[in-house]
């Protein structure tokens, strides 16, 4: 099995879906010659043609609106935002359109699109090229919100977003695409959407996490766990649909929670898992559910050491664990 | 042998058109308004709640909507758009279950308002009541049409209100690069609701905003239904021949306030409103055809009837359809069976 980057899965599965269903095209800003301002598309120009990998102009609403019609027509379009940051032109055509077309043609209409997104920060990419958005996606029904935190699952659930026929909308933690390996393997697997997974078994709290976040409760487990402190996590890895039946099953046996975002701290995703916990295992929680998430300020600020103050780290996450195990 | 009537002239000659063409396109516009009147008398006796109207815009919306081929080309309509869709293969039921938001109603199930249509079986594109988003969808259908080779047409449809919003330029922008088989259809009745032309527009014509595109822009009146037709189906032409997109402004009138929750007397004046009636597709239209010797005494007598039959048998079974059952209130947020590997785990339904 080979051990390939984040990236190099991304760009993969791209490849082996317009390969194996000519109804998939990609199309967005510089996904072409250029290949992506990261090369997430690199090849896919050469090899499929100008037809199937387009170019776009500069314009959001476009990229999103048109993938709702050939989506309509027929195609599956994989398109791309080149920052998560510059979703927000597309923001109506997202939520007002793609999200609510079954529901309001009555199952007469459905959109099988995925918006691919680039997302978060710690990247020197200041305000406008960090943000985390999905918490403005997830709260709306009839929209899926993948993140996956591994090259294996970042395969897995894109092929399985690209073939749901509903509109997925796909971030990628961009500091991930080349610091992140793992191993994929050769064939066709899928990673269900709508499934979390338990990515460091353990007894006294569960940390919940999603993307970049994921492997930084995973380097902070380890770290509490010299301190004798047993830390389950639990990597979502879609936040909408949410898998409720292992975050619930993972909180009612560790009796703790504690929840990990980058986004800003206030109305983030962490709050509707807050309150799922809140509701639903109430009776099993030894401690207050808390959470560990990015400051309530506007952006990520560039210079580094204002970066580093914003960032969500492991030991941020450390210290955020030790404070509830020691409720 | 059968004895023809003396004809003073064949309207429908230089475009193309049989007589029975032009009694179909007369049956329809008429069939549109007799619908549309329908409605705010329901409305005004309080069996409907709404009503969105397109009186005034039948004409011209007939006379493009007829060089498109059915159940092939698309349309992405807009909430004025009953003769349009009328035209496209709707049924008089059809829009009807749709202003009593029964379960029968094709668009929507009764989920959405009155006016926004849409029909899968005739390749009409759900309305949302965002303006101008649809202007997008029907270029992303002909963008695949062009990648599928179906030679398929996509056409789309809004006032001129709405052809400021930014996804207009966006898609026209694209759909000229890409040369897509696009036709942009600007229904301009002089109004955004309350908002007159001269404060939406910098320019006399929408269609002047074309050129900004390298396309074609073509102004024709409203009331006049064969030009309509005309500039349609050269248009169309042009889109299937793989030469672009092309915007086709027609200067229509609207006969009724913005909608049934709007008193259009605080912003036209009566004088206004009694001119407006001269720019009114159906009478001329009617007259025109009366002149020529196409729509005889016998045969206009036969339409009233069969579209008051049509309207009535609409009414009465829209008024005897069922609501919705909120049961199903829950039902197509996402699709129920999955393609492929992407299925939703059945415990996450509710999340």
């Amino acid at each position: 099995m080979a051990s390939k980057t984040f990236i190099d899965a991304i760009r993969e599965t791209l490849a082996d879906e317009m390969r194996r269903d000519p109804s998939v095209i990609v199309l967005g800003e510089d996904v072409g010659k250029k290949g992506g301002v990261f090369l997430a598309t690199d090849g896919l120009w050469a090899e499929f043609g100008e037809d199937r990998v387009i170019d776009t102009p500069l314009t959001e609403s476009m990229i999103v609106g048109t993938s709702i019609g050939a989506a309509v027509n027929g195609l599956r379009p994989v398109c791309e935002i080149q920052f998560a940051d510059f979703i927000f032109p597309a923001f109506n055509q997202i939520v007002s359109e793609a999200a609510r077309m079954r529901y309001r043609s009555n199952n007469g209409y459905g959109v099988p699109m995925t918006i691919r997104a680039p997302y978060g920060g710690g990247v020197h990419g200041a305000l406008y090229h960090s943000q985390s958005v999905e918490a403005f996606f997830t709260h709306v029904p009839g929209l899926k919100v993948v993140v996956p935190s591994t090259p294996y699952d970042a395969k897995g659930l894109l092929r399985s977003s690209i073939r749901d026929p509903d509109p997925v909308i796909f971030f990628e933690h961009k500091k991930m695409y080349r610091s992140v390996r793992g191993d994929v393997p050769d064939t066709d697997y899928t990673v269900p959407l709508g499934r979390a997974a338990i990515t460091h078994p353990g007894t006294q709290l569960t940390v919940v996490a999603y993307g970049l976040m994921a492997h930084y409760a995973l380097e902070a487990a380890d770290r509490v766990a010299e301190e004798g402190i047993s830390v389950e996590v639990v990597d979502l890895r879609t936040l909408r649909p949410l898998d409720t039946e292992t975050l619930l099953d993972s909180v009612r046996k560790t009796g703790k929670c504690l929840i990990v975002y980058e986004d800003n701290r206030f109305g983030g995703y962490g709050a509707e898992v807050a309150a799922i916990v809140a509701e639903e295992a109430f009776d099993y929680l030894d401690g207050p559910i808390t959470r560990v998430a990015g400051p309530d300020v506007p952006g990520v600020p560039y210079n580094h050491v204002l970066e580093e103050w914003f960032m969500v780290n492991p030991e941020k996450i450390a210290d955020g664990i030790r404070a509830l195990a020691a409720y | 042998m059968a004895v023809t009537k003396r004809r003073e002239s064949h309207p429908g000659e230089p475009y193309g058109l049989s007589d029975v063409d032009l009694i179909e396109m007369y049956r329809l516009v008429a069939l549109a308004r007799a619908v549309d009147e329908r409605m705010w008398i329901l409305n005004r006796a309080g069996r409907i709640p709404f009503v969105i109207s397109g009186q005034g815009h039948e004409g011209a919306q007939v006379g493009i909507a007829w060089p498109l081929r059915r159940g092939h080309d698309w349309i992405a309509p807009f909430y004025r758009s009953i003769a349009t869709c009328l035209t496209f293969g709707m049924s008089p039921r059809d829009i009807m279950t749709a202003q009593y938001a029964t379960a029968a109603d094709p668009s929507s199930g009764g989920r959405q308002m009155p006016g926004h249509y849409g029909s899968p079986a005739h390749n009409i594109v759900s309305v949302s009541s965002p303006v101008a988003t649809q202007l997008l969808h029907a270029v992303g259908i002909a963008l695949a049409a062009k990648i599928r080779r179906t030679g398929q047409v996509a056409l789309t449809t809004m006032g001129e209100g709405s052809s400021n919003q930014g996804d207009v330029h966006e898609g026209l922008n694209f759909a000229a690069i890409h040369k897509l088989p696009f036709v942009f259809v600007v229904e301009n009745n002089g109004y955004a609701i309350s908002v007159p032309a001269a404060m939406q527009l910098s320019v006399a014509d929408v269609a002047d905003r074309a050129a900004g595109y390298g396309i074609p822009g073509v102004v024709v009146d409203g009331a006049d239904v064969l030009a309509c037709y005309a500039a349609s189906r050269d248009a169309v032409a042009r889109a299937r021949a793989g030469d672009g997109p092309t915007l086709i402004e027609a200067k229509v009138t609207r006969l009724t306030a913005h909608s049934s929750d709007d008193q259009q007397t605080k912003y036209r004046s009566a004088e206004e409103l009694v001119a407006e009636r001269g720019h009114d597709a159906l009478p001329r239209f009617r007259e025109e055809l009366r002149e020529a010797g196409v729509l005889t005494d016998e045969t206009e007598a036969r339409l009233a009837a069969e579209i008051k039959a049509a309207v009535d048998d609409a009414t009465e079974y829209a008024e005897t359809q069922p609501d919705p059952d909120p049961a199903t209130a829950t039902r197509y947020v996402y699709a129920e069976t999955s393609e492929g590997s992407g299925a939703s785990a059945p415990s996450e339904a509710s999340r």
